[in-house]
């Protein structure tokens, strides 16, 4: 009996093995790591664009229209680079949302299995292929082909990248979307089926008002991927910051500046250089209020899917 | 819903009247004579496991048919047989005659959809839908139709009262169904299925997730509705079926081992299986 027990205390005491104690500390400092780095970006973002408004009002950075940093006569209106982007995105959006939802109620909805099995991973092709591969198929292809349909449309443009900027966040939003549209449990469905609804009723008044805030998510990410989104601008927009909604125009966003003068002889220090950081601080806050509203959404969405 | 009858009936196939005779007689004489719903041998299958192997049973008009028997003896399939709901299960399928007033509801030419608008239904777990107020719920079926009435308000008021909701949720009818408890999101579904007027009324194990006192109002429910309507209640639970079923109706692996007035089946059982079902020692 005594050496029983011993051995019980001893079995109780024997310490936790090494790699227990260690994994915890070594997981928690990679987690420190993440957080750490945007708070770097923060802290960069934020005193270089301090050091940029020294030299340029607040007031001009919001109410001038002009974007001339780079010329004799310089002004600093961010709403010329900001319709740039407004403008791209939209009708990325315009492009993806319309054709992302639709495959998602398909591929989710109707689609049989084996359909759904060659075309899910399909989609998903299209988020792998890198962006500059895009901009050339904006600039080479697209373009020449809408110069035939669009009268006075330049050679660099808003609607191409445009639409070819659709196309690259088209399976991020049908992929986000169809999880949505799949997470409505099927006695919803069913619930719908019983009252005498056909299957695109139950669709329409039922499964996609139930999935409503996924799908809100899924398209603010896909917004904040054109918002951020480079190469493809970069390449076939143009340079132009305007102050303009006329998509057949070259144009210039954010990203695409931002691009520019760090690829080009700006030497460091300098206002022009300092541009830069308050571009990236304007655009930085707009993707992170995009992607806090995505994140409160789909924070509904699993709630909603929970009841 | 009457078109759909009128244009049918002539088409009737004149070879279910022997079977339809047979099954009567095979029948105990106390099952009404001018049934609502007729099944006749009806097989259903889930890829390639039959879960019904042959029913033939009557409904009749006016009502409760409560229909017991162990896990997995294919009730819920069998009353989902009856409003085609099973068929929208991936992979199941369903074979033989489901009679409504004397119509194959399996025919060509049937939609399934105006079919379930006719033969309502109300699941085990109480589905209101998430984005609809209490209000819209119980519109919903009319939405989903797409038919517009002037008087719904009245029809509101009308089924949430027949469904004793209606004093509960006067004042917050346009807050969201899944508020409610899940007693009352079970009566706003059985409220909502009310709305279309339906011929016949399934229920699917419809207390299963509730409370006690929960239950005890549904059960009080269907004993006021089943004056006016057709219902077919599935239940596990057999002091349930004993409360509510005018009729009993005892499955066991996916076939009908005994169908009889309530009291027979729970006094004086003419099947082995069934006396040993309701007296617990088996299942």
């Amino acid at each position: 009996m005594t050496s029983k027990c011993e051995n019980s205390e001893a079995r109780l005491r024997r310490p936790r093995p090494l790699e227990e104690r260690v994994v915890s500390h070594v997981l928690g400092a990679c987690a420190v790591l993440c957080v750490a780095t945007t708070a770097g970006i923060i802290a960069v973002l934020l005193t270089q664009s301090v050091a940029f408004f020294k030299g340029v009002s607040l007031w001009q950075f919001l109410c001038d229209t002009q974007w001339t940093p780079l010329f004799t006569d310089k002004h600093f209106g961010i709403w010329a680079l900001v319709c740039g982007t407004l403008l791209t995105s939209v009708i990325a959006l315009a492009v993806a949302v319309p054709l992302g939802l639709l495959g998602a109620v398909y591929l989710s909805e109707y689609a049989s299995q084996t359909v759904r099995h060659f075309l899910k991973p399909a989609v998903e092709v299209l988020a792998g292929i890198p962006t500059v591969i895009y901009g050339y198929f904006a600039l080479t292809f697209i373009t020449p082909i809408l110069q035939k349909i669009v009268p006075g449309l330049a050679g660099f443009n808003a609607l191409g990248s445009g639409v070819v900027m659709g196309i690259m966040i088209l399976p991020i939003i049908a992929s986000l979307s169809e999880d949505a549209i799949h997470a409505v449990p099927s006695s919803l469905r069913e619930g719908a089926y019983a009252l005498g609804g056909g299957k695109f009723a139950a669709i329409r008044r039922v499964v996609l008002p139930t999935s409503f805030s996924g799908i809100a998510a899924a398209v603010i990410i896909g917004m904040s991927r054109a918002v951020g989104e480079t190469m493809i601008v970069a390449i076939a927009a143009g340079q132009q910051p305007r102050f303009t909604l006329d998509p057949r125009v070259p144009i210039e966003t954010m990203t695409a500046y931002i691009v520019q003068v760090s690829m080009g002889d700006t030497p460091t220090g300098t206002l022009e250089y300092h541009t830069i950081f308050a571009v990236g601080m304007m655009l930085f806050i707009v993707t992170m209020t995009l992607n806090i509203a995505s994140y409160y959404l789909r924070k509904r969405m699993t709630r909603g899917a929970a009841t | 819903m009457n078109a759909l009858k009128v244009k049918k009936m002539p088409n009737l196939p004149d070879a279910s009247r022997p079977v339809t005779r047979m099954i009567e007689t095979r029948q105990p004489a106390q099952i009404s004579k001018t049934p609502r719903m007729q099944v006749i041998d009806l097989h259903a299958w889930f890829g390639k496991t039959e879960v019904l192997k042959g029913i033939s049973m009557s409904i009749a008009s006016r009502g409760s048919t409560a229909i017991i028997g162990p896990s997995g003896c294919g009730k819920s399939t069998f009353i989902r047989c009856l409003n085609r709901m099973h068929e929208v299960v991936r992979g199941a399928r369903a074979d033989g005659k489901v009679l409504l007033d004397g119509l194959d509801v399996y025919s060509p030419g049937v939609n399934p959809v105006r079919l379930r608008e006719m033969v309502g239904m109300v699941f085990q777990k109480p589905n209101p839908f998430p984005m609809m107020s209490i209000r819209q719920n119980v519109l919903a079926g009319l939405k989903l139709q797409r038919i517009k009435r002037s008087d719904e308000d009245e029809l509101v008021e009308r089924v949430l009262r027949q469904a004793a909701l209606w004093d509960e949720v006067k004042d917050i009818l346009s807050r969201g169904g899944t508020t409610l408890s899940g007693g009352q999101q079970q009566r706003l579904c059985i409220a909502r299925a009310l709305a279309l007027e339906p011929e016949v009324l399934l229920m699917d194990e419809p207390c299963s997730a509730l409370d006690p006192i929960a239950t005890g109002r549904i059960e009080e429910l269907i004993l006021e509705l089943k004056s006016a309507y057709t219902i077919v209640i599935v239940t596990h639970n057999m002091q349930q079926a004993a409360r509510v079923g005018d009729r009993t109706a005892f499955f066991c692996l996916g076939q009908l081992i005994e169908y009889n007035d309530t009291a027979t089946i729970f006094t004086k059982p003419l099947n082995r299986q069934t006396e040993d079902y309701v007296t617990g020692r088996f299942g």
